[in-house]
C-alpha cells in the first residue's frame, strides 16, 4: 500500500502546487537554518581525540599565597614549572607530559624560500604516544632526549614538505633559530579540534608545526606562547622555581581507579609540599578529562549556542505553520476521506496516506533544507571567525539534517492527519 | 444475510438527546431488493450509515453475513465493509482527481487485490455499466447519469453482497434515473442485496419490499407491521 499512498500523495501535492511549495519551503528553511547552526554547534563541540578523552587529564594544583584564599576556589589554570617537571618526573600517571606552546623562526634548505615563524609546542616526550599523534615518517624522540636536552625535532607534514619539498626527511637537520636540529619524524596532518591540550593559544584555527623537548627549548631560550601569571616577583619567570604558572600538565591513566590514586597522589604530594613551606594553601587539587576540561573553559562559543536556540525556535515557527497548512489541506479533503472511509479505508490507513504525503513534504523539504545548510556552512566558512573552517557538514550531519527534515514533517503531519482520519464519512458523504 | 434486531440509534449532545432510530428490526435475504422511505428527517440515512457501517448502532443487534458488527474494531468494520457491502450516493463522490479507472480502484486497493486482479475486476465493473471505453476520462468530464454509473461500477467492483443507494436517482433526470434503475434491478437479479433510501415513490414501487421509517420508527408495508413493530409499541399493545 506504500506505493499507491506515495501516488496518492504525489498527485495531492500537484494539485496545489504553490500550497505545497509553501510548506516544502517552511520545511526547507527550518531546517537550512537549524542545521547550519547545529553543524556549527557539532563541530565546536566535538570530541578532539575520541576514544581518548575520557583517559587524559589536566592537572591543576595550589601553590599560591595564602592570602585571599577561598575554600572550594579553583587552583590555578596552569602548573609551575616546578610542579610540572616534578610531577613528570615521578611517572605516577601511565603518562605523563608537559609542555607549552611556542614560536619560532625556520631557516629552509629551499632554494628561495625565506626564513618563516612557525607555532610551535615545546612538550615531554610522552606528548605524541599519549594524544595519538600520527606519523607518516619516524616517531617521537624519547624521555632521554628529554633528559640530555637533545638537539631533535618533530615536523608537522606541511612544514617538513615547505622546508624539504618532502616528508622523508628522518635524520636531516633543520635550522630553529639558529640552531641545527636533528627531524627525528614527521606527524600526519594533525590539527586537533579544538585545540585541547593548551586553550591558551586559542581553541580554534591553531596549527602548531613543530614540536621540541621542552627542556631543549628552555636550554635554547626558544620564545613560549600563551598566558604567564606569577603572585610573587622573580629574576626569570621561567626559571625552574619561579612562582609562576605558564605550564600545562596531561597526565593519562585508562580507568577510574588510576584516576582515584592519582588525585589522592596529587592531594598528598600538595600536603607534602605545604608542610615542606613552599605551598601555603590546603589541597587544591583538580583532575578534569578531556571533555570536563573543555565544558570547564565553556570553549563553545556562547553566540554559536545562542543562534541554535534562534534557529531551533525558526524551526518550530516553521513546524507550527507547517502544521497549519497541512491541517488546512487535509480538513479540505474530507469529503474524499469520507469516500474512502466508506469504500473500506480503516483510520489507519488514512492515517498513514496522510502522514506519507507530509513525509514526501519533508523528504523533499530535506533536500531543499540540505542544500541551504550547505549555503549556510559556506556562509559561516567565510566569516571572520577563527573556527569558520570547521564549518563543514560530515555524514553524521548530512543524516542528521535529512533525519531533522523527515521526523519534522512528520511531526507536522501528526495532528493534521490524525485529525484527519478523524472525519466522520456519513457526514462527509450526506453534505458532499 | 442481513439482520438487524432493536436496533436504536441515539444522538446526544450536552442539551439534547435525539433518537433517530427506535429499535429497527429488519431482516433481508440474499436477492431481496428492499426500498426505505419515509420524510425527510425521519431516519433513513442513519438507518442507512448503521446498515453501511458508518455510525455505530447505540442499542440492539446488526449481524451482516453472520457477524455481529457491534463488537468490531475499526479496522475490522472497515475490511467488512469493503468486502461485504457497495455504496452509491446521490451525489457519486468520485474522486475527481482520479481517472474513471482509479475511482473504481479505490475499493479494491484498500481490499489488498493485487494489480492484474483489480484491472480485471475494474475493466469488467466499467464493462457492466457502459463505460469501458472511458476508463481515461475524469468524472467532470462525465454526465450526471454517466458519473452514477460509474460510482455503480466502484460499488460492484469488489463482488459485494449488499449494495446500499442512497437517493441514487436524486440528481438525475428521468431518462437517466431510469437507467440507473434498470442498472441496479440487473445487480439484484445477479443476487446482490440492493437497499435503496429514496423519496420517489415510483422507484419504491420497483422494490421488492418496502420498509417506511418515520420518527425513527420502521415499518415494513409488504410483510405488515408485526414484524417490525418496535419494542414500545408491542409493549403498549400488549
Amino acid at each position: 500500500m506504500i506505493g499507491y499512498y506515495l501516488d496518492l500523495a504525489r498527485r495531492s501535492l500537484r494539485r496545489n502546487v504553490a500550497l505545497t511549495i509553501l510548506m516544502i519551503l517552511a520545511i526547507a528553511f527550518g531546517v537550512g537554518a537549524s542545521m547550519t547552526t547545529l553543524t556549527v554547534l557539532h563541530v565546536l563541540s566535538a570530541d578532539p581525540i575520541p576514544g581518548k578523552s575520557d583517559q587524559l587529564y589536566y592537572v591543576q594544583l595550589d601553590p599560591r599565597p595564602v592570602d585571599g584564599y577561598k575554600e572550594g576556589e579553583e587552583p590555578l589554570y596552569q602548573s609551575t614549572r616546578q610542579d610540572a617537571e616534578t610531577l613528570v618526573r615521578a611517572k605516577q600517571a601511565e603518562r605523563q607530559v608537559l609542555m607549552t606552546g611556542g614560536g619560532a623562526a625556520i631557516e629552509s634548505q629551499q632554494v628561495g624560500v625565506d626564513p618563516f615563524n612557525v607555532e610551535a609546542r615545546w612538550a615531554s616526550a610522552d606528548f605524541f604516544p599519549m594524544f595519538d599523534v600520527p606519523f607518516v615518517a619516524g616517531g617521537p624522540w624519547t624521555a632521554e632526549d628529554d633528559d640530555a636536552k637533545a638537539r631533535v625535532v618533530v615536523l608537522a607534514k606541511p612544514l617538513a614538505e615547505k622546508v624539504f619539498g618532502t616528508t622523508d626527511v628522518v635524520g636531516r637537520t633543520i635550522r630553529v633559530e639558529s640552531n641545527e636540529m636533528r627531524v627525528v619524524g614527521v606527524t600526519d596532518t594533525w590539527f586537533p579540534t579544538p585545540h585541547f591540550f593548551d586553550l591558551n593559544t586559542g581553541a580554534y584555527g591553531v596549527k602548531e608545526l613543530l614540536y621540541a623537548p621542552f627542556s631543549t627549548s628552555r636550554e635554547l631560550k626558544f620564545g613560549r606562547n600563551g598566558s604567564m601569571n606569577c603572585w610573587n616577583s622573580h629574576q626569570d619567570p621561567e626559571a625552574l622555581g619561579a612562582p609562576c604558572e605558564w605550564i600545562q600538565l596531561w597526565v593519562e591513566l585508562s580507568t577510574e581507579a588510576k584516576r582515584a590514586d592519582y588525585y589522592e597522589y596529587l592531594t598528598a604530594y600538595s600536603r607534602a609540599e605545604k608542610e615542606a613551606g613552599r605551598y601555603h594553601r590546603p589541597p587544591n587539587v583538580r583532575l578534569r578529562n578531556v571533555m570536563e576540561w573543555l565544558e570547564h573553559n565553556q570553549v563553545v562559543p556562547n553566540d554559536a549556542r545562542l543562534q541554535m536556540w534562534i534557529s531551533l525556535g525558526f524551526l518550530l515557527v516553521c513546524l507550527i505553520n507547517t502544521v497549519g497548512l497541512l491541517l488546512t489541506k487535509f480538513m479540505r479533503r474530507s469529503p474524499e476521506i469520507g469516500v474512502r472511509r466508506a469504500l473500506g479505508a480503516s483510520k489507519k490507513s488514512i492515517f498513514t496516506q496522510l502522514l506519507v504525503e507530509a513525509g514526501m513534504i519533508g523528504i523533499v523539504g530535506g533536500v531543499l533544507g540540505l542544500l541551504l545548510a550547505w549555503l549556510g556552512l559556506w556562509a559561516v566558512r567565510h566569516q571572520p571567525t577563527p573556527y569558520a573552517a570547521l564549518a563543514e557538514l560530515d555524514t553524521q550531519m548530512l543524516l542528521a539534517t535529512f533525519g531533522l527534515a523527515v521526523i519534522t514533517s512528520l511531526l507536522a503531519g501528526v495532528l493534521p492527519a490524525w485529525r484527519g482520519c478523524q472525519v466522520t464519512p456519513a457526514l462527509q458523504l450526506k453534505s458532499h | 444475510m442481513f439482520q438487524m434486531q432493536d436496533v436504536s440509534k441515539v444522538f446526544r449532545t450536552e442539551m439534547v438527546e435525539t433518537h433517530a432510530l427506535r429499535d429497527l428490526s429488519l431482516e433481508v435475504k440474499e436477492g431481496e431488493f428492499v426500498a426505505v422511505t419515509g420524510p425527510s428527517g425521519s431516519g433513513k440515512t442513519t438507518f442507512l450509515n448503521i446498515a453501511g457501517l458508518l455510525e455505530e448502532l447505540t442499542g440492539g443487534v446488526y449481524k451482516l453475513d453472520g457477524v455481529d458488527v457491534k463488537a468490531l474494531d475499526d479496522n475490522a468494520r472497515s475490511k467488512l465493509r469493503n468486502e461485504k457491502i457497495g455504496f452509491v450516493f446521490q451525489s457519486f463522490n468520485l474522486i475527481p482527481d482520479l481517472n474513471l479507472f482509479d475511482n473504481v480502484d479505490v475499493p479494491l486497493r484498500y481490499r489488498g487485490f493485487g494489480r492484474a486482479e483489480r484491472r480485471k475486476r475494474i475493466e469488467s465493473a466499467l464493462e457492466r455499466v457502459g463505460l469501458a471505453s472511458r476508463v481515461k476520462h475524469y468524472p467532470a468530464e462525465l454526465s450526471g447519469g454517466q458519473q452514477q454509473r460509474v460510482a455503480i461500477a466502484r460499488a460492484i467492483a469488489g463482488d459485494p453482497k449488499l449494495l446500499l443507494a442512497d437517493e441514487p436517482t436524486g440528481n438525475l433526470d428521468s431518462q437517466m434515473a431510469r437507467e440507473v434503475m434498470q442498472l441496479l434491478e440487473e445487480l439484484n437479479a445477479s443476487g446482490t442485496i440492493v437497499i435503496i433510501v429514496t423519496h420517489d415513490p415510483e422507484i419504491a414501487a420497483r422494490a421488492q419490499r418496502n420498509v417506511h421509517i418515520v420518527d425513527g420508527v420502521a415499518t415494513d408495508l409488504e410483510r405488515g407491521p408485526a414484524l417490525v413493530k418496535p419494542k414500545a409499541a408491542e409493549a403498549k399493545a400488549s
